[in-house]
């Protein structure tokens, strides 16, 4: 066997069914071997970025690790953003690189780059492999370190000399990593702890993040036994429903009056699986004024006192530690904090502005009220991203991907071909921006190819949006470099020269029929919602405020 | 901002200081001096290093390095502790009577003269880092040429070790 076909053989025994690369110079004798393989299917690409967050939309979607693999240099280097991405938040991927043969690495030679050098801080862990008999126990130590404890990317960086060498080791089932103990369970102290500081809270909040989506079903046991108002973070979409009565929406930056009133004036704030991201908590002075108690329950010892200090630090498992809590909990007696919710609720509800022209808030709630909000919802960067985590009423977990911490523009394309992989029967429904769809547009082809069901919905507002607005609140209406509209393709013809469906919507009454043709279509499609230019992200708290400079409106001079 | 001498167990892995010292570098740690040897434990390198900040800091950099996978052992040591630099110190010297003088110095600090030139002397100085500053500043009179320092080692003092079987709580 070769080191190449060894790598394979790994990761089969590793449970991978799928990878998503690009192949080139230094790693063709893996590709050679995957020809002879037929257990391991390959998703061809068209640039490695989309392989990375192909693999991490596989990830987010399943559970499971997700598997990226391109060539040395070039191909590696395009990996980067995406790892980045993963790292940021925390997705399980493993990259395998191609590398120029050992005896000239370090020489300059062509498509060489220090790989493992260059993703050193943007994964969790990284390999460079100079002997075969080494690639069965890092591939297991790889998808060990990616899967357990706070997941990330690993990559693994294969010299070419590695993959041709003869390999006659065998397979270890065990990894043994003597400074990687993940923690599984918390303290029981702690939880018992948190159980009588929520009895005692007057104004308690549930926060979930990213790290709760493993644990949805014990929270929202949680959530129903002790009827805790509950806070999703936009990567916490999902872990309690949307429809739940108890369900205050997004808190931060653009979330909803009543989440962040809530964070405002809570006594005790029970965060479980985030880390208090600045888009969260604004100027950190002013977070939380009146908070006597913060629990936080964090798998990641380093996230617990990092931005805000616990008086209960919880290192644990999301699930363990949420399981604890809902056989633990009792109803609180918390009458009057909810009728003080529910009254910011019906002050400042999430509102649509009235206008004639077709809004992306509108394209959105009529996909959200069409599927029920059962779809797997992946976004790009940008309004959109912000409207779709307002407006589209996520029911599970798992369903709601998109680039929080490193906001990556182009995310949703490639990570919507990973999510339909990992859930082929389901709805996949991206909602991109057109300008975040053309950062990685080249993957229509990925999705033509495999006649990938994806419903790719444009909100095409003919601006970098999200700059924009920022321009009109923050720097007195220069819209330097943000115009799109004037060169933008047309989206349907583009769609159509890659031979998939796509249609127009341009006026408020066409939409009904367009959301059902979207739908009921049976493979792609794809769909250029036009709509109105100049629109805003509201509520926003503008970056470095707090709940009290809650901007609710439009200023008027925005309005058309 | 408090004086933190930290030891750190490494596994001895290529490239493994890079990855401590470019994480110090992204999180903006502030390094005062480092150093890193070999143990008596096979495939274990112990590396110390000197960072000021205040206990939240301190906090951080004790559990980023944890994250790194191939950190076995983080201490901070915040007790009694012993303290140890080595230096290389190269003064110009002109004349006898210069000589004595900076003979008589090195007595006050336990320094040897490790080489003598004609216009130059060596001295080789160990003890506690602050120490070694002062030797370095009486000698700038005469005209320091050249310093090389190791950077400060430590240990507890007592029986307290880093011992490695402790499970470390990684992510």
């Amino acid at each position: 066997m070769t080191g190449a076909e060894a790598v394979l053989e790994a990761l089969r025994r590793q449970g991978v069914e799928v990878i998503f690369g690009h192949p080139g110079g230094a790693i063709m004798p893996v590709y050679d071997a995957l020809y002879k393989r037929r257990d391991l299917h390959h998703v061809l690409v068209r640039h490695e970025q989309a392989a990375g967050h192909a693999a991490a939309g596989y990830a987010r979607a399943s559970g499971r690790v997700g598997v990226a693999m391109a060539t040395s240099g070039p191909g590696a280097l395009n990996l980067v953003t995406a790892l980045a991405d993963a790292m940021m938040d925390a997705t399980p991927v493993v990259a395998i690189t191609g590398q120029v043969p050992t005896a000239v690495v370090g020489t300059d030679a062509f498509q060489e780059a220090d790989v493992t050098g260059v993703t050193m801080p943007i994964t969790k862990h990284n390999y460079l492999v100079t002997d075969v008999h080494d690639l069965p126990r890092v591939v297991a130590e790889a998808f060990y370190i990616a899967a357990t404890g706070r997941p990330g990317p690993v990559l693994i960086d294969l010299p070419k000399d590695v993959q041709n060498a003869e390999f006659t080791g065998s397979f270890p089932e065990a990894v043994d990593l003597p400074g990687y103990k993940p923690v599984q369970k918390g303290h029981p102290r702690q939880v018992e702890k948190a159980l009588a500081a929520l009895r005692a809270a007057e104004r308690p909040v549930l926060m979930v993040g990213g790290g709760a989506q493993g644990a949805a079903e014990p929270i929202r046991r949680l959530v129903e036994r002790s009827g805790i108002p509950a806070i999703g973070t936009l990567q916490g979409l999902g872990v309690v429903a949307a429809d739940d009565p108890r369900f205050l929406g997004m808190p931060g930056m653009h979330g909803t009056y009543a989440a962040n009133q809530a964070i405002h004036q809570a006594d005790l704030i029970l965060g479980i699986g985030l880390r208090f991201d600045d888009r969260v908590t604004g100027d950190l002075s002013r977070f939380a004024p009146k908070l006597r108690t913060l629990i936080h329950v964090n798998i990641d010892p380093a996230e617990i006192g990092k931005v805000l200090k616990a008086h209960i630090p919880l290192v644990g498992d999301a699930a363990w530690v949420a399981e604890r809590l809902a056989e633990g909990a009792e109803p609180l007696a918390i009458e009057d904090w909810w009728r003080q919710i529910r009254a910011w609720q019906q002050a400042h509800p999430l509102r649509i502005p009235e206008r004639p022209e077709l809004q992306s808030q509108e394209v959105i709630r009529a996909f959200g009220e069409a599927t029920g909000g059962e779809a797997v919802v992946v976004t790009g960067v940008g309004q959109h991203q912000m409207f779709a985590a307002q407006f589209y009423p996520v029911k599970r977990p798992r369903s709601f991907l998109t680039s929080g911490g490193l906001g990556t523009m182009g995310f949703g394309l490639p990570a919507a071909i990973g999510a339909q992989v990992a859930r082929p029967g389901e709805t996949v429904l991206l909602f991109d921006g057109d300008g975040s769809f053309q950062m990685t547009l080249q993957e229509l082809a990925t999705v033509a190819k495999y006649r990938l069901p994806v419903k790719i919905v444009i909100l095409n507002n003919g601006f970098l949006g999200m700059v924009r607005q920022w321009q009109d609140l923050f720097y007195d209406d220069r819209y330097s470099e943000v115009f799109l509209a004037d060169s933008n393709p047309d989206f349907v013809k583009l769609a159509e020269a890659y031979g998939l469906p796509a249609l127009r919507v341009e006026a408020k009454d066409e939409l009904p029929g367009a959301v059902a043709r979207v739908l009921e279509s049976e493979g792609p499609v794809v769909a250029d919602f036009r709509v109105v230019p100049e629109e805003g992200v509201f509520p926003m708290i503008p970056a470095g405020g707090s709940a009290e400079e809650m901007i609710l409106e439009p200023p008027k001079e925005v309005e058309p | 901002m408090k004086r933190h001498l930290v030891s750190v167990l490494v596994e001895d892995h290529p490239r493994v200081l890079t990855r401590i010292t470019s994480m110090f570098a992204r999180r903006g740690f502030n390094i005062d001096s480092l150093a890193v040897g070999r143990t008596h434990l096979p495939g274990v390198s112990r590396i110390s290093f000197v960072v000021y900040g205040d206990d939240r800091t301190i906090e951080q950099v004790e559990k980023q390095l944890n994250r790194l996978i191939e950190v076995l052992k983080v201490v901070d040591h915040d007790g009694p502790r012993l303290e140890r630099e080595l230096a290389l110190v190269k003064v110009r010297v002109e004349g006898i009577e210069e000589r004595l003088e900076l003979k008589e110095i090195a007595e006050a600090f336990r320094a040897r003269i490790v080489d003598v030139a004609r216009s130059a002397l060596t001295f080789e100085v160990s003890g506690h880092p602050a120490k070694i500053d002062r030797f370095i500043e009486e000698l700038t009179h005469y005209g320091v040429l050249e310093t090389m320092r190791t950077g400060a080692l430590g240990m507890d003092r007592g029986e307290r070790v880093l011992k490695l079987r402790a499970r470390k709580e990684a992510i």
